[in-house]
């Protein structure tokens, strides 16, 4: 789109900008005028919760980073240095420890909207699938931070997962001693995880860009999981959804607060604040939190290549999400048997990381089997299944007739008459 | 968007004047601009020194290893700073200077602890662009002054540390320091 904009912002100096550069009727138009269902609940205040949350895993991360040394030898007491030693460094890192919980939290939280309303069906099937990519790159982020503090569960688990990639038959050992740069995890793993975990976070940024770009084509879904039928539907971005989402904002600040200031090591591992020595393994390894089901898959499998494909697959089945649920109908609210195994499915991961937290003996590998087995029979089954089986309830015919009921049609219904949904 | 518009416009009144509307937005808007800057002055702060940093911000010099005549230096804040033993000839030079004559007008005696003449402590960076002057070992170039000499751009200080000859500007700093006893410092 060569030639200039005609900019309509009245200051001249952004008019100025504006008209080289149209950055300012880029923002106007995708946060300002950007016409968003007016049936949004406190579900979707998520993804702009989870783009606060990068930028203060950014800002804090940067901070640290002045102050962190990525050395086998020195990595441990420079994280006790920031603790003690630098101005507010106690701050920052709790922030930044705390912050990836949270961060895991508010993406859980995300997903599970996305697949209650049906979000990842049709036209939004891509902005899902880069969804998953985000994912999966938090996940790697989060893990190489993990082993940064030089704590003995960070080397046991940088030791754990490299060694994931040994299952694969051929080339998994030389997958793994390339991961590592030697023959056990050591001095140039830190670095590289120092390097990586620096870089990963802003090819976050640059896949959110993505996500938001896509979400911005197809516009967003809502509650009821009905298209959009015209401007009665919808209110412009700003102020109802800068408003709506500053209260999220407030909430989640509190929720990150209370984690910071009163209990900033209850999601964290006591074993990592022994250095780590690669002569012992502790007697309970366990990853973060948010890793947990996942953990859990893997030892339910009795067998070592399995158990890795199952774990990864775990994550994987998510990008084919929209097309094993067969049902044309997006929102819970409308399909009286998925609104209530959806929540059978996020037992089974609730109990996965229960299972993941206690040791691999007794009830809890069958437990975990079980869970793990739900998880698959969910999205391979039952979700294919269901969409051909499942009488939906009807559908409303707009966002609007059910906010306004039978009062009079808006201005602009006559113009443009509803379809049938 | 016109409905909006006009649920706005309805918030304002027909006076158009301030609203409790407007004044929540201030509250609002303000408020969290103080929280930002609290928040934001914690990470400024995290790159001022460290605790670590400040802890090994003094340090102790004895002085009696130090000939007449000699310097040596010594490493403070990661500075060099010059601890200079002056001769009598070198003192009398530095106190009989007019102060109109110097670039950067000081006395002797401002630039010494009282009592303890023979003894200059510097901070050893030329006031020019940071290089280390040469001058502490009697061997060493010491320019036309008697006291060190630059050896990146050709400044020259006396025997009390003041410029005498461009293109540093200003005297070498003087480190806090104070005298414990008669044979030790501690600067800092």
């Amino acid at each position: 789109m060569a030639g200039i904009t005609k900019s309509e912002f009245k200051n001249p100096l952004i008019n100025w900008i504006d008209t080289r550069l149209p950055v300012f009727t880029m923002m106007q138009k995708e946060y300002g005028t950007f016409p968003t269902p007016k049936n949004f609940n406190y579900f979707w205040n998520f993804g702009a919760l989870a783009m606060v949350n990068l930028m203060i895993m950014i800002i804090t991360g940067i901070f640290l980073a002045m102050n962190y040394q990525p050395n086998t030898t020195l990595a441990f007491d420079s994280v006790q240095h920031i603790m003690r030693d630098v101005n507010y460094g106690w701050l920052l890192r709790y922030v930044h420890q705390n912050g990836a919980s949270m961060f895991f939290i508010i993406t859980y939280i995300h997903i599970l909207r996305g697949m209650y309303y049906g979000s990842y069906k049709y036209p939004r099937e891509l902005l899902w699938m880069i969804g998953v990519v985000i994912l999966l790159i938090m996940m790697a982020t989060a893990f190489m931070g993990y082993v940064l503090p030089w704590g003995q569960m960070s080397y046991w688990g940088a030791t754990v997962i490299t060694n994931l990639f040994s299952a694969f038959p051929i080339v998994g050992h030389p997958i793994v001693t390339w991961l590592w740069g030697g023959f056990s995890v050591d001095n140039p793993t830190l670095n590289r995880f120092f390097s990586l975990h620096y870089l990963l976070p802003f090819v976050l940024v640059g896949v959110v860009f993505l996500h938001v770009a896509a979400l911005h084509i197809t516009g967003s879904n809502n509650p009821l999981g009905i298209e959009v039928k015209g401007p009665q539907d919808t209110v412009p971005f700003h102020p109802y959804y800068t408003t709506k989402d500053s209260v999220g904002v407030c909430v989640y600040l509190m929720v990150f607060a209370l984690l910071v200031f009163f209990w900033p090591n209850l999601l964290g591992d006591p074993n990592n604040f022994i250095p780590a020595n690669p002569l012992q393994t502790p007697a309970d390894i366990v990853p973060e939190w948010y890793f947990l089901p996942f953990y859990a898959i893997l030892r339910s499998v009795p067998n070592k290549l399995g158990g890795v494909c199952m774990m990864f697959g775990s994550i994987l089945v998510l990008f084919v999400l929209p097309w094993l649920d067969t049902s044309p109908v997006r929102s819970a609210r409308f399909r009286p048997i998925f609104r209530q195994v959806i929540w059978l499915w996020v037992a089974a991961v609730v109990g996965l990381g229960v299972c993941g937290a206690n040791k691999p003996e007794g009830i809890w590998v069958v437990l975990s089997r079980i869970f793990t087995l739900y998880y698959y029979f969910h999205f391979l089954v039952l979700l294919p299944v269901l969409g051909k089986l499942e009488r939906p309830l009807p559908l409303p015919e707009s966002i609007s007739r059910p906010v306004i009921g039978g009062g009079p049609m808006p201005a602009g219904a006559a113009a443009k008459p509803m379809e049938k949904a | 968007m016109a409905e909006h518009s006009a649920a706005i416009a309805g918030h304002h009144g027909a006076t158009e004047g301030i609203t409790k509307r407007d004044f929540l937005q201030l509250i609002a808007l303000s408020g969290a601009a103080i929280g930002s800057a609290a928040i934001g002055w914690t990470v400024v702060d995290s790159m001022n020194p460290s605790k670590d940093v400040l802890a090994v911000s003094a340090i102790d010099v004895d002085l009696t290893p130090i000939t007449t005549g000699m310097g040596i230096t010594v490493m403070w804040q990661g500075k060099p700073i010059f601890v200079r033993h002056r001769t009598a000839a070198e003192i009398t030079s530095a106190d009989d200077v007019k102060l109109a004559e110097l670039i950067d007008p000081a006395t002797d005696a401002s630039r010494i602890k009282a009592g303890h003449d023979e003894w200059i402590v510097l901070i050893g960076i030329c006031t020019h662009l940071g290089c280390i002057p040469l001058g502490n070992k009697p061997t060493d170039p010491r320019g036309d002054w008697g006291g060190w000499f630059c050896p990146c751009h050709g400044s020259q200080y006396d025997t009390s540390g003041r410029v005498r000859h461009g293109p540093a500007p200003l005297n070498l700093a003087l480190p806090p320091y104070a005298f414990e006893g008669g044979t030790k410092i501690m600067i800092g």
